[in-house]
């Protein structure tokens, strides 16, 4: 028994043993294995499938593949709700739940369908026109009102649950369409042995010959398709890519196609994968899509392409009308005549609009068929929301009204090019295929069938073996000699495009899916709106999802007319990708949420995050921003005592993230000499010496404390955020500027695990972390010592440097010990209070100090603005210092750095605030800098900051304004030395 | 895209950094010609050569002539020999 009263008894490739249940609107009906949505909808009798986009008119299905414009429904349900999918691209499956769009309360009742009275008022540039007046009312009033009401389906608000895939793939040729050409080249490639990719958009292969009665060699198309498919599945060079869509092509032979996954992949198969081919050469056999004849009232569910209706009968085994009328205006309409009439399906008349049409062709109508030739098409009727009948207009005048519940339109082919051109290629019109065809395609790219305009199976059959020859000869491959099997050579002619008649009834569509009529296009003609891309982008025609499929060339025909041009004359409007829709969660792929980018972990991260660690990104990195211990209150109260052990006892800080370069080679102390401000083959061995970069331009890049490990080694420590910027500089300045140094670097940032020590009991805990096996005495181990030292037989290296004013050491290991190593300084810390601290603490500690970070070396300051001038060597030449002597980078209005404290003590500082003069008035003429960083200063009791001032070292002890409108803070600010805390002990 | 590394061979353009044009010579201490040799770029509509980084690969300063008209790389040279 067959599903669904449209159901025919027999035919298609549907699987009738494999019973499919599934909802549309709640209703619950039933399709086999095989269906698409939409022909299931067919095979239910449901003609109504959707509202449109501007007026909410009543719309069934037009085509029967990646053209349908109206077809467009909401699939699943909550968080998994996929809006705008084509209905005619969806493989039926088990349970699938799909919703009707675009109308409100319901699809049979549809409140904005007034839209639709008000026609008149909606016509092309209605918006541009309307809601300019009055002006303050388009932000509050018109635009939420317009947004509301504007847009197809609802996005779920929900995070997507399906997983998302990226995949790269390499091949000599990329074959984009399974149809007959494209199978035809891929089967020749294939067989000559080139590594060939066939991707087709369907979930079987074979093009129309699935949805045409044409014959291959001896064999129905669709079986020739399948034999076809079984040799290349057999091939090892050949990779099939069903479902399938290439969207965009690229330079240098790259493409981009999304896969989706089979409805019945199951749990943990992503749902849909991006693909990145790359292909040395590829063959477009994309096919054409049929085009719609334009005609009052030509939108009624039930008026279809004709190629639409074959596909269903033939392919689906499903009719969209038990009385069929057929309007054609070329011989190749007349096929579907034949093909319903061998399915059962009566045919009630073929309106052709040629008066003279041949005998043969006549024969192709079922015995009994009215025709009428000469004849239009200038009106349609409807009854409960379906097509049920049309208006004849005879060519001696009379007017008559023949009952049908479909109409197939067979309005020409147009070649679905649009990849050909995603390069820069144009479209010019083709009098021979009577559409725009690709004259150059992007390099290596072979257009071929259907795509090419050669319509009938027997050329497209002969382009796709052609295109598979020019392609193994460009990349030399071995050619093989193609076997071109004799096929069907059905009418492959061009079509003229025809006009709607004059007098003609009802809004004439010609874009379905952007709601763009007939008049529209007159209309923007005669407000002077007269070239193709004007004419686009004034009424929105071919601007959908459907990138005007349907309807780009009646468009064209149309300005042609109101324009008095040649179809030759236009430039149809330029493809870009993405060829086809494609999902937000595809692009992204797996690269979301935390797994965005790339995490770097600290080797002490565990530690951290048992211990209260609120984690930071820095560059890559997770940092502890500080250790929140049971109890206290907020994170000052956290930040304040971290402070406080460093500055009274000691605490223990990750500095891991900072990066270390190693720097080897005879020549290594004279290239830094060529990269620092300073100089560094003075420094001796065992010592570590705080330097400063510049960028070609004068400005500091970065800075860091060098330490000379041995003779000819050297390792640079850079800040976290720069490390791989700065590796790249110093190759740059090794490999452009001076290769003829002898020097080698390499970037050692995660091989060492390293942790600051500061506070003033420092001492006593490295000493206690070497077991008395070191002498960390300052005699022994003065400020600014480097030195590689034995850690119970680990090489480690310890450091004398302070960044914090305190007694500081820092000791490094391999990162694998890393952990163990902040382990053991714990513990050796232990008796004396050791205290992590995190990034806001060292933050606190640095500015304390007055040392300048990422907020003072921000870009736009040079050595001298930071206070480091005079660390810029007269003796040698550097990066950078040509450039900084540029009269406005040493210009003495420049804002330099500065330390600022409130008059008022208890009063806070923002980041960010501008300085002006006291009194002056908020302006950018008397801004004086900004403040760049703030911070909680437990040793003073106040807030404190560093900042960058106009003539700041003139200005030490007087008052200006720190003025803040954003957090409304308006505060006086004493100038002061940027140092707040003297230096004990380094 | 792709550049063919001439030390790790045919990469993605996502693995390299461009730089911007390749010009030869190192610092200059005439302030006009330091100039000259930071900001003064030719932007040419045709091949042009410019400096690209593989800092996902061998960390190579290469010098890339490419056509700003098709992206099409005509040679990939090491910029130490270029020099």
């Amino acid at each position: 028994m067959s599903l669904g009263i449209n159901r025919l008894a027999k035919g298609g490739l549907i699987d009738r043993t494999k019973r499919i249940g599934f909802s549309f609107d709640g209703r619950q009906l039933a399709g086999y294995e095989g269906d698409t949505l939409a022909s299931a909808l067919v095979a239910n009798h449901v003609k109504l499938v959707g509202r449109s986009f501007k007026y909410h008119r009543p719309r069934g299905l037009l085509g029967a593949g990646a053209e349908e414009p109206n077809g467009l429904v909401a699939l699943g349900a909550g968080a998994r709700t996929e809006a705008n999918t084509k209905a005619t691209l969806v493989e039926l499956f088990e349970g699938l739940e799909a919703t009707s769009q675009n109308r409100f309360p319901s699809l049979r009742l549809d409140l904005q369908a007034m839209n639709g009275l008000l026609s008149p008022f909606f016509a092309a540039g209605f918006y541009y026109k309307t809601f300019m007046w009055p002006r303050g009312f388009w932000e509050r009033l018109y635009e939420p009102a317009i947004r509301r009401a504007a847009g197809l389906g609802r996005a779920s608000t929900a995070p997507d649950p399906d997983r998302y895939e990226k995949a790269n793939a390499f091949c000599d040729v990329l074959v984009i369409g399974g149809g007959p050409a494209g199978l035809i080249a891929a089967h020749d490639l294939g067989r000559g042995g080139a590594r060939v990719i066939l991707a087709e958009q369907d979930f079987v292969l074979g093009g129309r010959l699935l949805a045409e009665r044409l014959t291959v060699g001896d064999a129905p198309g669709a079986a020739w398709a399948r034999e076809v498919e079984r040799e290349l599945a057999a091939m090892p060079n050949v990779t099939i890519l069903r479902r399938t869509a290439v969207f965009a092509a690229y330079d240098q032979g790259g493409f981009a196609a999304v896969e989706s996954a089979a409805p019945d992949a199951g749990e943990g198969v992503a749902r849909q994968t991006l693909w990145r081919i790359a292909a040395r050469a590829s063959i477009l056999a994309t096919g054409a899509v049929e085009r719609p004849i334009v005609f009052g009232g030509n939108d009624r569910p039930g008026v279809m392409l004709a190629s639409a209706v074959r596909s269903y009968v033939n392919r689906f085994g499903a009719t969209p009308g038990w009385s069929v009328a057929i309007l054609a205006s070329s011989d190749d309409g007349w096929s579907t005549a034949a093909d319903l009439g061998a399915a059962g399906v009566p045919v009630v008349a073929v309106i052709d609009r040629r008066e003279e049409v041949g005998e043969a062709v006549k024969a192709l109508a079922p015995r009994g068929t009215r025709l009428i030739l000469g004849g239009e098409v200038v009106g349609s009727q409807m009854r409960r929301l379906a097509l049920s009948a049309i208006d004849v207009l005879a060519k001696d005048g009379t007017r008559t009204r023949i009952n049908a519940d479909c109409l197939a339109m067979a309005g020409g082919w147009t070649p679905a090019a649009g990849l050909a051109t995603h390069l820069g290629g144009k479209m010019h019109w083709s009098e021979k295929v009577g559409a725009p065809v690709a004259t150059e395609a992007a390099p290596g790219m072979f257009i071929a069938g259907a795509a090419a305009g050669a319509f009938a199976l027997r050329a497209a059959l002969a382009g796709g073996a052609g295109a598979a020859r020019e392609a193994a000869t460009l990349l030399g491959l071995k050619a093989v000699a193609p076997e071109v099997p004799v096929a069907s050579d059905e009418f492959g002619a061009a079509v003229p495009i025809r006009l709607p008649a004059r007098k003609s009834r009802g809004p004439a569509f010609v874009d379905f899916q952007n709601d763009v009529t007939a008049k529209d296009i007159k209309l923007a003609v005669q407000e002077g709106f007269a070239s193709p891309e004007h004419l686009k982008r004034y009424t929105t025609l071919g601007m959908a999802t459907d990138q005007g499929r349907t309807s780009g060339v009646n468009g064209l025909a149309l300005l042609a007319e109101a324009t008095g041009h040649a179809m030759a004359d236009l430039a149809p409007t330029t493809a870009r990708p993405p060829d086809s829709p494609v999902a937000i969660g595809a692009l992204a792929g797996p690269r979301r949420g935390r797994a965005f980018r790339s995490i770097r972990r600290i080797s002490s991260h565990c530690w951290a995050e048992e211990n209260g660690a609120v984690f930071g990104e820095a560059g890559l990195w997770l940092r502890p921003r500080w250790y929140a211990r049971p109890g206290e209150a907020d994170w000052l109260t956290t930040v304040t005592r971290e402070v406080n052990a460093v500055r009274g006892a000691v605490g223990v800080c990750d500095v891991s993230t900072l990066g270390k370069i190693d720097v080897q080679g005879p020549d290594a102390g004279a290239f830094l000499d060529r990269v620092y401000v300073n100089t560094f083959s003075t420094l001796p061995a065992g010592k570590a010496r705080y330097g400063v970069m510049l960028r070609e331009d004068g400005i500091v890049f970065d800075d860091g404390v060098t330490a000379r490990l041995g003779e000819d080694r050297y390792l640079v420590s850079t800040t976290t955020a720069n490390a791989v910027r700065v590796m790249q500089h110093l190759e740059y300045c090794h490999q452009v500027l001076w290769p003829g140094l002898d020097v080698q670097m390499t970037s050692v940032t995660e091989a060492w695990g390293q942790y600051a020590i500061a506070g003033p009991r420092s001492r006593e805990v490295a000493g206690a972390l070497f077991g008395g096996g070191l002498d960390v005495s300052d005699a022994a181990f003065p400020a600014l010592t480097a030195r590689e030292v034995d850690l119970d037989g680990l090489g480690a290296r310890l450091f004398r440097v302070s960044f914090s004013g305190e007694l500081a050491y820092e000791v490094a290991v391999p990162a694998n010990f890393g952990w163990q190593l902040f382990e053991r300084i714990l513990r050796a810390g232990e008796p004396f209070g050791i205290a992590p601290y995190g990034t806001e603490a060292l933050g606190v500690l640095r500015i304390e100090r007055g040392h300048v970070a990422g907020n003072e070396i921000n870009g736009q300051t040079t050595a001298g603005d930071l206070g480091l001038g005079r660390m810029m060597s007269a003796k040698k030449d550097f990066v950078g210092k040509t450039l900084a002597q540029r009269p406005g980078l040493v210009a003495a209005d420049r804002p330099v750095l500065v330390g600022v404290r409130p008059v008022e003590a208890q009063e806070r500082i923002s980041g960010g605030a501008h300085f002006l003069d006291m009194g002056a008035r908020p302006s950018l003429e008397n801004d004086l800098g900004h403040v760049t960083s703030v911070a909680f200063s437990p040793s003073l009791g106040a807030w404190i900051g560093l900042g960058l001032l106009r003539r700041g070292r003139e200005r030490t002890g007087e008052t200006v304004r720190a003025y803040d409108p954003v957090r409304g803070r308006d505060t006086a600010v004493k100038v002061v030395s940027p140092i707040f805390i003297p230096e004990r002990g380094g | 895209m792709r550049i063919a590394c001439p030390y790790c061979g045919e990469r993605d353009a996502h693995e390299f950094t461009v730089r911007g044009e390749a010009r030869a010579g190192t610092l200059e201490s005439d302030p006009g010609r330091e100039f000259a040799r930071v900001y003064e770029r030719a932007n040419p509509a045709g091949p042009t050569r410019e400096f690209w980084y593989h800092g996902a690969g061998c960390r190579s300063w290469l010098v890339v002539e490419r056509d700003t008209r098709s992206h099409a790389i005509l040679s990939v040279a090491y910029a130490k020999a270029s020099q």
